[in-house]
Formats: C-alpha cells, sequence, structure tokens
C-alpha cells in the first residue's frame, strides 16, 4: 500500500463531558475521493475542524504524506498542504472571480512590499504566473467566461465551482470539502459530481464531508461513517451500505432492509 | 443585473489615465484657486493635500485591509512631534549638554526628517497594532480609539518630569523646510513669477503626495493588495486560503502609519508650531469621514473625499455670513455655528443618499 495522503491516528477531542471524537483513525489514498458522512453531530465538522487546526485535539496523531503534521495556526493548513471548502460558501464577495483564484496562489508565491512598489522583472513574472494560473483553473472548472465578475455576483453553481478553483490554486496534497453539494438542485449536483471525478483523475486527492448519502455513495471510492464520534464503518460505498451499524445509525435500531 | 455592472474590466489604462489628468489638476490647481479667492484658499489646498496623504493611508487600513482605525491622527502627531523636535531650538533649551554636539543648532534636513518620520510612525503602527490583531468591528474601533487618545495625552504630560514635548504649549519655532537651499517659507521669484509661500509648499506637498498615491496604486494591484482585501471581505476563508492575517494586518497598519507620519512631518515644518491639541479625536474622525464619504477603499473616492471636507468648513465660513446678510437684510447667527450645521447636515445626506461613498468602486474589482 503507498503512503496515505492523510493518516489520522487515534484521534481524541472532548468538549467538557461530550466525547465529540474518540479514537478516530483513518487513512486518505493518493488519488481518490473519500467519504465522511454521519448524522447531525456525528462529529463530521469537529474531525474537519481539527484537521484544518482550528481546535487542537486532545490526543492523537496526524500525518500528510507520511510526515507529521501538527498545525497550530489555521493558515499553515493551506500551506502544509490541505485546502478547504465552506459548508456556506466563504467568498471574497466584492473582489472578483479571477481575483479569488489568485488569493488563492498566495501561499505559492512570494512577491513581498518591494516587489509590488517595484514591479521589477521578477515580480511581473510571478503576478503573470498567478494571473495566467487563476485563468487556467477558472476554465478548468468551466468559469472561463467569469473571470471579471464579482463573486457575489455569480449564480450559486457558479460560487461552489469558484471556491474549489480557489482552493485547487494552493496546489493541495489534499482537497477537504465541507458539504458542496448542500443547497445544490438534482442537475447542479449531477454537474458537481462530474467536477469531482475530473479532479480526482487528474490525480487530486479529495476528501468529501456531505449529508447527501446519494452523492456520497455514487462518486466516493472509500468511506467512513461516524456516529457519536467513533466510526463505525468503513470502506467502500458496498460495504458500507450493507453495514448494520450504518443501517441503524440512519434507520434505528428496529429497521430492517 | 445587466452585463454592465456585473462585470469588471480591467482597468490599468484607465488608472494611468486618471492619474495623468489628476497630476494636471494638482499642477493647475493653486493657479486657479489662488486667482479666484487668494493666498488663504490656497493655504487651505495645502491642508488639503496634507489630510489626502492622511486619508490615502488610512484607506489602506480601513479601505483595504478592513480594519476600522479610529485613532488614526496618531501617526501624524507622531511625524509631526519628530520633525519638530529634530528641527526646533526646544530639545538644545531642555538639555543644554547637546549645544556642544550642535553649535549650530537643531536644524535637521527634511531629507532627513521624512524617513526618519516614516519610520517611526511605521514602527508605532506596528506597536498598536499588535495588541489589537484579534479583534474586529467595534472592539477593534475602540481600542484604537483608546490609542489615539493615549498618544495625545502622552504628548500633552510629557513635559514633567523631563520636558520632552512642551505639554500643552506645544513647540514653537519648528524650522521651515529648506529644499535645495531654497527656504519654503519666503516668496520666491522665479524669472517673472513670484511665488508666495503657500505656493512653494504646494507643490512640496503635491510631489509628496503623488509619490503616495503611485505607491498605493502598486499596492492595491499587487499579491499583498489582493491578500488585504481578502482579509477584509472574510478573515476566516482568507486564513484557510493560507495568508498569514496576523503579519499582513500588521503590515497594513505600519504602511498606513509611515504615510501619516509623513504627513505630520510636512504638518509640523509648514505651521511652524505643533501643540496636542492638533490631534484631538476630532481629526481622527475627520480623516475617517474623508474615507468614508469618498469611498472607501477607492483612491480617486478618497482623494475627492479629503478635497470636500478640507474645502466645505473654508466655503461654507466665507458664504455664510455674506448669505444671510443677502437674505435678511443682517447677520441673524454666527457663521461659526451654521457652518458646523451645515458641515454635519451635508455629511448625513451623504451617507444616506451614498452610503457607499461619492465615488466608490465601481460594482467589481478586476485590478
Amino acid at each position: 500500500m503507498s503512503t496515505p495522503v492523510l493518516h489520522i491516528d487515534q484521534v481524541n477531542k472532548h468538549f467538557g463531558g461530550v466525547a465529540a471524537l474518540s479514537n478516530v483513525s483513518l487513512n486518505i489514498q493518493p488519488g481518490e475521493i473519500y467519504g465522511l458522512i454521519g448524522p447531525n453531530g456525528a462529529g463530521k465538522t469537529t474531525l474537519f475542524n481539527v484537521m484544518t487546526g482550528l481546535y487542537s485535539p486532545d490526543s492523537g496523531r496526524f500525518q500528510l504524506d507520511g510526515k507529521d503534521y501538527q498545525p497550530t495556526a489555521v493558515h499553515q493548513v493551506a500551506r502544509a498542504g490541505i485546502a478547504r471548502t465552506f459548508q456556506n460558501i466563504r467568498l471574497f464577495n466584492a473582489m472578483s472571480a479571477l481575483e479569488n483564484v489568485m488569493v488563492g496562489r498566495h501561499v505559492r508565491t512570494r512577491n513581498g512590499l518591494w516587489a509590488a512598489l517595484s514591479r521589477h522583472r521578477i515580480a511581473r513574472e510571478e503576478e503573470a504566473q498567478t494571473r495566467e494560473w487563476a485563468h487556467r483553473l477558472l476554465e478548468y472548472v468551466g468559469m472561463s467566461g467569469f473571470a471579471n465578475y464579482r463573486a457575489d455576483t455569480l449564480s450559486y453553481g457558479h460560487q461552489r465551482r469558484l471556491e474549489i478553483a480557489r482552493a485547487l490554486a494552493t496546489e493541495p496534497r489534499l482537497l477537504a470539502l465541507d458539504e458542496p453539494a448542500a443547497g445544490m438542485n438534482a442537475s447542479e449536483k449531477v454537474q458537481l459530481r462530474g467536477l469531482l471525478e475530473k479532479i480526482r483523475d487528474d490525480g487530486h486527492t479529495l476528501l468529501l464531508i456531505e449529508h447527501d448519502v446519494k452523492l456520497v455513495m455514487g462518486v466516493c471510492d472509500r468511506i467512513s461513517v461516524l456516529d457519536y464520534g467513533r466510526v463505525i464503518a468503513q470502506g467502500t460505498p458496498e460495504d458500507v451500505r450493507r453495514h448494520p451499524a450504518v443501517i441503524q445509525a440512519y434507520l434505528g435500531a428496529s429497521a430492517h432492509v | 443585473m445587466t452585463l454592465s455592472t456585473a462585470m469588471t474590466a480591467p482597468s490599468s489604462k484607465r488608472a494611468h489615465f486618471g492619474l495623468l489628468l489628476f497630476t494636471v489638476a494638482l499642477v493647475l490647481a493653486p493657479w486657479i484657486v489662488g486667482h479666484a479667492g487668494g493666498n488663504t484658499w490656497v493655504r487651505t489646498l495645502d491642508f488639503a493635500l496634507l489630510y489626502i496623504m492622511l486619508a490615502l493611508g488610512l484607506n489602506i487600513v480601513v479601505g483595504y485591509a478592513g480594519l476600522l482605525d479610529m485613532g488614526f491622527i496618531a501617526f501624524y502627531a507622531v511625524g509631526a512631534y519628530l520633525a519638530a523636535l529634530l528641527s526646533s531650538p526646544h530639545l538644545l533649551q531642555q538639555f543644554p549638554a547637546l549645544v556642544a554636539l550642535l553649535p549650530a543648532g537643531m536644524h535637521t534636513s527634511i531629507w532627513l526628517i521624512l524617513p526618519l518620520a516614516a519610520l517611526l510612525a511605521a514602527g508605532c503602527g506596528v506597536v498598536l497594532g499588535a495588541p489589537t490583531l484579534r479583534l474586529r468591528g467595534d472592539y477593534l474601533a475602540i481600542v484604537t480609539l483608546g490609542f489615539g487618545e493615549i498618544i495625545r495625552i502622552l504628548l500633552r504630560n510629557l513635559d514633567r518630569p523631563v520636558n520632552i514635548t512642551n505639554g500643552p504649549k506645544g513647540i514653537a519655532q519648528v524650522d521651515p523646510v529648506q529644499l535645495l537651499g531654497v527656504n519654503l517659507a519666503r516668496t520666491q521669484e522665479l524669472f517673472d513669477l513670484r511665488l508666495p509661500s503657500v505656493y512653494l509648499y504646494y507643490y512640496l506637498f503635491a510631489a509628496l503626495v503623488l509619490l503616495i498615491l503611485f505607491a498605493c496604486i502598486r499596492l492595491e494591484r499587487s499579491r499583498i493588495g489582493r491578500a488585504w482585501m481578502a482579509i477584509r471581505e472574510d478573515e476566516e476563508a482568507a486564513e484557510a486560503m493560507g495568508l498569514d492575517t496576523r503579519r499582513l494586518k500588521l503590515l497594513a497598519f505600519a504602511i498606513g502609519a509611515a504615510f501619516g507620519g509623513v504627513s505630520g512631518a510636512l504638518f509640523a515644518s509648514f505651521q511652524g508650531f505643533v501643540s496636542p491639541e492638533s490631534f484631538s479625536l476630532n481629526e481622527s474622525i475627520a480623516v475617517l469621514a474623508m474615507v468614508v464619504l469618498g469611498g472607501m477603499g477607492h483612491i480617486p473616492g478618497v482623494i475627492l473625499g479629503c478635497v470636500l471636507l478640507a474645502a466645505l468648513p473654508e466655503a461654507l465660513r466665507a458664504s455664510m455670513g455674506p448669505l444671510q446678510q443677502a437674505l435678511f437684510g443682517q447677520v441673524l447667527m454666527d457663521p461659526e455655528i451654521i457652518r458646523q450645521l451645515f458641515y454635519g447636515l451635508a455629511l448625513i445626506l451623504a451617507m444616506l443618499y451614498r452610503p457607499a461613498g461619492l465615488w466608490p468602486v465601481k460594482a467589481g474589482g478586476a485590478r
């Protein structure tokens, strides 16, 4: 087995007496779409926040590409290689779509104060490359005609795509999507699924946190199911679908499928 | 939503054209204004230019990075007092030991004072900015307001035990600017042209305004400028994109403060006198009003706001007496009082009908 992109080992997180995460372990392999599902309050968002440096875990270990990974500040996460999108879209509203993606390039570029003021040759080259990158990424997510639109004038589906393009601009090892299908209609979901598969097929690794079980089952290669802060099932969509603990968690103890 | 309002066009050419127009207006303005209203009005223009430097600095903090700073005048004060101390007899009078070192008196060149003022103010910007990094919105405004007052009260009370700032009496006899051997406080003859002092200072200030403007435009369209705006738009998302928001905010505080410091140093040399009362909370609010009235984060708007708010009180002062004379045959109310009434009314109307400012950023921000 190859080195997992993200290796989570025995992570615990308590809030007062509530065990939000207990002994959560999972491995995300390169080039797969990994799904994380579970009923409301199962700990999905907590795991996500621990992973992205918002909370620190009480115990446990993270490895990114085989190297220990312990973010102490949120801004280190993207530099380390995890880019995220938000459940409730958070774009830079007054900026154009292009500029939003260009901000995503920030961690992979170096131009500082002197570069901004003098615009020397290297600075101009880097700026041109940033712009070029951003245009390519907009085209990649199917938004090449919208580069100069203000982010808040875009349609809902486009805003979701723009968030993904902005995250991809950081050249992440792992792209973490927090409920990307929330609020989407059926046809937008189909398009989203196509985009996610395209991103995976181009060699990226994705983590999908989703409520929409149908989408997760359809698009993910492997899935972990969380309930009350524990991993109750792990495996391919087929394995998970038939797992008794999953059925119990989602449908209640007495259900028979 | 029509296409024209949703689309934002790359506007580099327009920016250059705008800068050219502004430069022409800047060169001609004192002659037009001076011809129409005399040297008093050119003096008002001089102050408008100082305000433009201040407002462009504040615009970096408030307009770009979105940090509501209510104590910005503190950096103006720092620059002004630095210039006053380095080019007036005050320090030598207080510390006679220094006389041996500087037998010719304390006359520091403006070329040294300006960079020092910028550096010192930038340093103060970082020091005052650092404790506020975790604060947002209203809380940030209150703390910065407090810092502004602390600086003013410090200047007011630093005459004991060692007299550094001369307390509420202020520091007088600040040297006028000497530029390439030319004393800007005296009328100069250039060929057949008589250039009174206010004109000479005007062109010095105008040159520095252009310099600061140039820096602002370049910063706005850069990796740093985009990062500032990202923080303004959504700090949490900006952090998730890997932006070190603490460093970027401190940088905004420092650069904005540096421009304020330069403006302050020029103010001290221009006036020849500084006292703590020039740096009250009212001044901070006036500069903020210029930025907000013109259009936050939009350089042409900020400049417009400065010119209007610097000229409006003077225009009202000059017009309210004669207007009452014409309407009622006598002066019923002190023009000073009506002037403030109308000033407030103008601000309220502007904010009611143009909440985004008189000249805001067009729909988009493609830069």
